[in-house]
């Protein structure tokens, strides 16, 4: 909200210091955002007479202008064309520094010296006008402002600072003049002085369907609605001081009725609204809840339909229409006015509106319609119920003086009045805000701080205080939430930085949990693998999910940024490979990249807690360096699982979904499976390649165009991670011997279809406890070993814990491994 | 005079032809056969110019009609035969990842690098264990209950506005939504706390958090916060100035302190908007703080009443505080990051810097 220093000060002495000013703004929560300087650098410019234009010689753009500035003739080089001999210019002489900086200095251009600039709006921060110079215009008797006098003079302007405050949604008191002023009084100890317009003739009150000039048919959404004729209304524009404040205030001078509605909102938070009377069947209104499908044209020209719900949780499409005598809608009760009534230069009667519409109401109709209006944003955060009858009044002091001789006010109105809220009142315990705030302040402390906020303070007891709270404060709660609303006034009448600050003590350590700990590690894993970690969007297109190859369905956004981009990723293959693609792009090839990040999917169990959503948890790790391929990843996973201590895992050949797509090659990838502390196996992720479609497809090739391999290694890590939820390699060391060990080489044929993991899980069984270390250390495939069988060849490395094996246990060893693999897997000695 | 074309059987001997095409390159084959340029069908096509128009139209079309039959045909039998090609290719790469050698995967010549983002989470997380919190996480996906209802902000509440949220389409329209602050997690770590009987709760929420932001240089839609709750007795306002304080120069440096103003949020009163010195001019005033030598970080006050009533806590014996501030944003300012954006880029000559 844009504050006019000068404007503040009609209802407290406040000071010239504008740096304190903002800064006690600051400290009370009225946070300025900026301050605008009007009329700053303008206090050498003056007004000038044009004397005498003449041309430049060989020049055709700029001319010769002599002026009187009122003591004597001025000779500039002028660019503009706008104006003509005798016109009145603002002059800034030799010397004078404009606003922004800009310094004046004598110039010499074609010959000529330019003692000086004539100015335009924008050079002068008056306006955005830069097309011409500035021409004064006569006053309202045809005077034309003598030369040499200061231009602010002239144009009525006195120096001013307008603060940009940003007003919190729980203020709505402080959505205008008077309430800023209020908290910035109480603050620095000034007395506040608001308007006290003359009273009206009271009003006939009414409750619900009166006969009067208004009947509410919904007294729900509009509590109390004021109406009030005012006659012989002569629509012209506004006193120039009025019009001016608007101006700096941010909005646009329209005519004396449009103005005064709008002033006495900035003033008093109120906002009104006139109607033409005459343009209202029957002169008189109905408020109701709009019909579904009902449509009004608002002021701003839209038609807009009605009465529909909308997507907001509990939303039932309720909206409160103003209508004329014969039922049409003429407004949108709190948001907007219609066209059809709206004021006009030939308007003679106006029906003027000041009520108070329920602030859920509105603030559905503004979201549902996408209508934020000064209104809504003041109704929908609460307007005072109780300031209705001086906003009315004070619209009628500040009309009658420009809307004519024969402008009076009707003494017949109606006010209907339902269920508004009333003051709250509430007890305050001194000791419960000390105990809030750290503090050791007193009753009268308690007090002092309520009373200029307009508060009614009544002491109760020793430390217990009656506070009734004003209606215009409604973020100000009842017992006995309104406790620590009251605490936060004092805090604030004292200022924040003046509480104490303490240190709190308690006796339970800071910790991270196991799960954090062990992805800190998995993620340093990654990092000691040459893999950088990417942040990619959570976000994914139809295609990218396709290529995810997850088989659940897709969570889509109701309200995506991106039409494209609707959908949960349910996968890191695609961020991953696009991010490995970026840095292809840019010449950074032959990367790991890693992330951990969550993937989400429809729950197809239903879900739990009201979220019919499966969030996993997933690490995912991409190997496109020069020489990657499933081996890379694999042994990646080999480090990951010494890292947490996996105690027994495998990998079972191809790849979940099949043969639905995968985005991992079919033969080159395997689940990875480990021993649940359950004893079952439970899957923990993939490790293998990708599917050479998917790097093909999001463009990753070699230098020489080829599709390349990418190692990819994805882990669930709420089974990964979760304590207790796999079996881990105990904490208890186990014994090294001291003697010397034997390794056995044993190379068999076997057939392709043993896993080479299942000869060495065998192999391992047979060795027993003398058993150190299974190695396979060479493949053979070709001429020698028959066709679908591939020779296997390991080391095993054999030790006792209490002495050294003798040549007859080594053998013995070695004849019951070879007979295990032999009759295990069918399997021959080579 | 050429004998009459017999279309249907040249229909059949195509069709048979490209059923029995071994490979893609027997389709093409057959195909330019039947199809081509030299092929029966189109010298027939050719010769229709001999005859009367009703002959024409009649032939034209089943010749036109043989056309599209056979190339439908030819396109079934590639895409099958293509995806059997695809799939030997695959086969005949086939590994056992039970035949791990020692020397086969390559190992790395250079160390990775951590995202910055998680570097600042985890330098946060460190300050803040060692002040005597625990680190606990929750849902990035949550109920409006979570998100807003149990944080005294009903529906329609001009406070909403504060946050612009993604919703999910699942279920009654706008209850599922995206997180669009870590405070849910206060809301579920309460309702534990006061499951297991009432304990006394000190810990900080970090964790991933959507807002429906146009992404520019000083905001993503997904980023990051870090929220920290206590509820205990005798917990104030001065606690959480002091614990902000202590924060501020332990992670910041000896030098950066904090204040406190007023602000609104629905679950917090009093409530708060913190400041620390800024980090470039050390306070003196720069571009970057507007000239006051102070930036915003956050935001923090006391647990509403509100909040503790919809989670059943006695807010009469217990008191509390809460903290939130943006990860990335810290990041931004202690690494000095023109624009944020860079932290989503991925770029890794952006990403080895840290
Ligand atoms: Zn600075």
């Amino acid at each position: 909200m844009r504050v006019p220093l000068s404007w503040l000060r009609e209802y407290a002495p406040f000071g010239d210091d504008v740096d304190a000013l903002a800064q006690t703004l600051d400290d009370l929560g009225l946070v300025v955002e900026g301050a605008e300087r009007i009329g700053e650098g303008l206090g050498d410019v003056v007004v000038a007479e044009v004397v005498e234009i003449g041309p430049i010689e060989g020049a055709d753009r700029i001319r010769r202008v002599v002026v009187d500035d009122g003591t004597r003739p001025v000779e500039v080089v002028c660019g503009a064309w706008n104006f003509a001999v005798g016109d009145r210019v603002p002059l800034a002489p030799v010397g004078s520094v404009l606003p922004g900086g800009f310094a004046i200095g004598r110039r010499k251009l074609r010959g000529v010296v330019s003692d000086g600039m004539l100015c335009s709006s924008r050079e002068l921060a008056l306006g955005d006008d830069h097309q011409g110079i500035l021409v004064l215009a006569p006053d309202d008797d045809g005077e034309r402002p003598a030369p040499g006098t200061p231009l602010l003079a002239a144009l009525g302007l006195e120096a001013d600072v307008v603060f940009d405050v940003a007003v919190e949604a729980n203020r709505p008191d402080a959505l205008c003049m008077t309430g800023v002023a209020r908290d910035l009084a109480a603050r620095l100890g000034l007395q506040l002085a608001l308007p006290e317009p003359p009273p009206l003739a009271a009003a006939a009150v009414a409750t619900g369907d009166a006969d009067g000039l208004v009947a509410v048919e919904s007294p729900d959404l509009c509590p109390r609605f004021a109406a009030r004729v005012l006659t012989g209304v002569a629509v012209g524009p506004s006193p120039r001081w009025l019009a001016r404040r608007l101006e700096l205030a941010g909005m646009r001078p329209i005519n004396n009725v449009v103005d005064a509605s709008n002033y006495v909102m900035l003033e008093l938070g109120q906002p009104t609204h006139p109607y033409d009377r005459d343009r209202l069947a029957g002169g008189r209104l109905e408020v109701r809840r709009a019909r579904p499908g009902e449509r009004i044209v608002t002021l701003d020209g839209v038609e807009r339909v009605l009465g529909q719900p909308g997507p907001g949780l509990g939303d039932t499409g309720e909206d409160c229409v103003i209508c004329d005598g014969s039922g049409a809608p003429v407004a949108l009760g709190g948001v907007m006015g219609g066209a059809s009534s709206e004021i006009g230069p030939e308007t003679r009667t106006v029906l003027l509106e000041a009520a108070y519409f329920a602030p859920l109401a509105v603030a559905r109709t503004a979201k549902r319609l996408g209508l934020r209006t000064e209104a809504s944003v003041r109704f929908e955060r609460g307007c005072d119920p109780e300031g209705i009858d001086r906003a009315v009044a004070r619209l009628c002091e500040l009309l009658a003086l420009t809307a004519g001789p024969d402008f009076s006010v009707e003494p017949g109105a109606t006010d209907v009045r339902g269920d508004v809220p009333r003051p709250a009142r509430l007890r305050v315990r001194t000791g419960r805000v000390n105990a809030l705030l750290g503090t050791g302040f007193s009753d009268e402390d308690v007090a002092g701080a309520l009373a200029p906020l307009g508060m009614d303070v009544e002491a109760v007891e020793d430390g217990v205080l009656e506070v009734t709270v004003p209606t215009f404060r409604p973020d100000i709660r009842p017992a006995p939430h309104g406790e620590a609303d009251v605490a936060e006034e004092v805090a604030r009448a004292s200022g924040y930085s003046l509480l104490p600050r303490t240190r709190p003590a308690w006796p339970q350590p800071g910790r991270l949990t196991a799960r954090q700990r062990d992805r800190r590690r998995l993620r340093e894993v990654a990092c000691g693998l040459g893999a950088f970690e990417a942040w990619t969007s959570a976000f994914a297109t139809p295609e990218e999910h396709a290529l995810g190859g997850v088989t659940l369905d897709a969570v889509e956004v109701a309200n995506p940024l991106a039409a494209d981009e609707r959908l949960l990723r349910a996968s890191l293959v695609p961020g991953l490979v696009g991010a490995l693609r970026y840095n292809e792009e840019r010449r950074s090839s032959g990367l790991r990249l890693f992330e951990v990040g969550s993937v989400f999917a429809v729950a197809p169990d239903g879900g739990s807690g009201g979220v019919p959503v499966r969030t996993t948890e997933r690490f995912a790790l991409a190997l496109a360096g020069p020489g990657d391929d499933a081996w890379s990843a694999l042994a990646a996973w080999r480090v990951v699982a010494d890292v947490l201590r996996v105690a027994d895992w495998s990998v079972r050949h191809g790849v979940p979904g099949r043969p639905a797509p995968s985005p991992l090659h079919p033969f080159r990838s395997g689940v990875l499976t480990c021993r649940a502390a359950g004893r079952d196996l439970v899957e923990v992720g993939v490790v293998g390649e990708l599917h050479p479609q998917v790097t093909a497809s999001l463009g990753l090739s070699d230098a020489s165009g080829r599709s390349i391999r990418v190692g990819w290694l994805d882990l669930d890590l709420d089974v990964l991670l979760e304590p207790g939820s796999l079996s881990r390699r105990p904490e208890q060391a186990v014994p090294v011997s001291r003697f010397p060990s034997s390794d056995v080489d044993l190379a068999f044929v076997v057939d392709e279809t043993v896993p080479a993991a299942a000869v060495a899980s065998t192999l391992l069984d047979a060795g027993g406890a003398e058993l150190e270390s299974v190695t396979l250390f060479d493949v053979y495939r070709g001429p020698s070993v028959p066709e679908g069988t591939r020779s296997l060849a390991y080391r095993v490395r054999l030790c006792a814990l209490d002495h050294t094996l003798t040549d007859a246990e080594l053998a013995e060893l070695r004849a019951s491994m070879i007979a295990a693999v032999e009759s295990g897997h069918g399997a021959s000695l080579r | 005079m050429t004998a009459p074309l017999d279309v249907d059987a040249l229909v059949a001997e195509a069709s048979a032809a490209l059923a029995s095409a071994g490979t893609t390159d027997e389709v093409r084959q057959v195909t330019t056969a039947a199809l081509g340029k030299r092929s029966p069908l189109v010298a027939a096509h050719r010769s229709l110019g001999g005859l009367d128009p009703d002959e024409r139209r009649a032939l034209g079309r089943r010749l036109d009609d043989a056309r599209r039959t056979l190339e439908a045909i030819a396109d079934d039998r590639r895409r099958a035969l293509e995806a059997a090609e695809l799939e030997a290719a695959l086969l005949a790469e086939r590994l056992d990842l039970g035949e791990e050698l020692p020397d086969r995967a390559r190992s790395p010549l250079s160390r990775g690098a951590l995202h910055l983002v998680t570097t600042t989470r985890d330098a946060l997380e460190d300050t803040f264990v060692g002040m005597g919190f625990e680190v606990v996480e929750g849902p990035e996906v949550e109920t409006d209950w979570y998100n807003f209802g149990a944080l005294n902000i009903p529906p329609a509440h001009p406070a909403r506005g504060m946050w612009d949220t993604f919703y999910l389409a699942v279920g009654e329209p706008e209850t599922v939504l995206l997180r669009a602050h870590t405070s849910p997690v206060q809301v579920r770590l309460m309702e534990a706390a006061v499951a297991a009987g009432m304990s006394p709760i000190h810990a900080v929420m970090p964790g991933r958090c959507y807002r429906r932001d146009t992404p520019d240089a000083r905001h993503l839609p997904v980023f990051h916060q870090v929220e920290g709750l206590v509820v205990d007795e005798g917990i104030t306002f001065a606690d959480l100035a002091g614990t902000i304080e202590t924060f501020t120069t332990a992670y910041f440096g000896p030098e950066i302190h904090s204040r406190l103003r007023p602000a609104f949020f629905p679950f917090t009163e009093p409530s708060a908007e913190f400041e620390i010195t800024c980090t470039l001019c050390r306070g003196t005033g720069c571009r970057t703080c507007s000239g006051t030598g102070w930036i915003e970080l956050g935001g923090c006050g006391m647990v509403d009443p509100a909040v503790f009533d919809a989670v059943g806590i006695d807010g009469e014996r217990w008191t509390g505080f809460a903290f939130g501030f943006g990860i990335d944003r810290c990041a931004q300012m202690r690494h000095q990051i023109a624009d944020m954006r860079s932290l989503v880029e991925n770029d890794v000559r952006f990403l080895r810097q840290f």
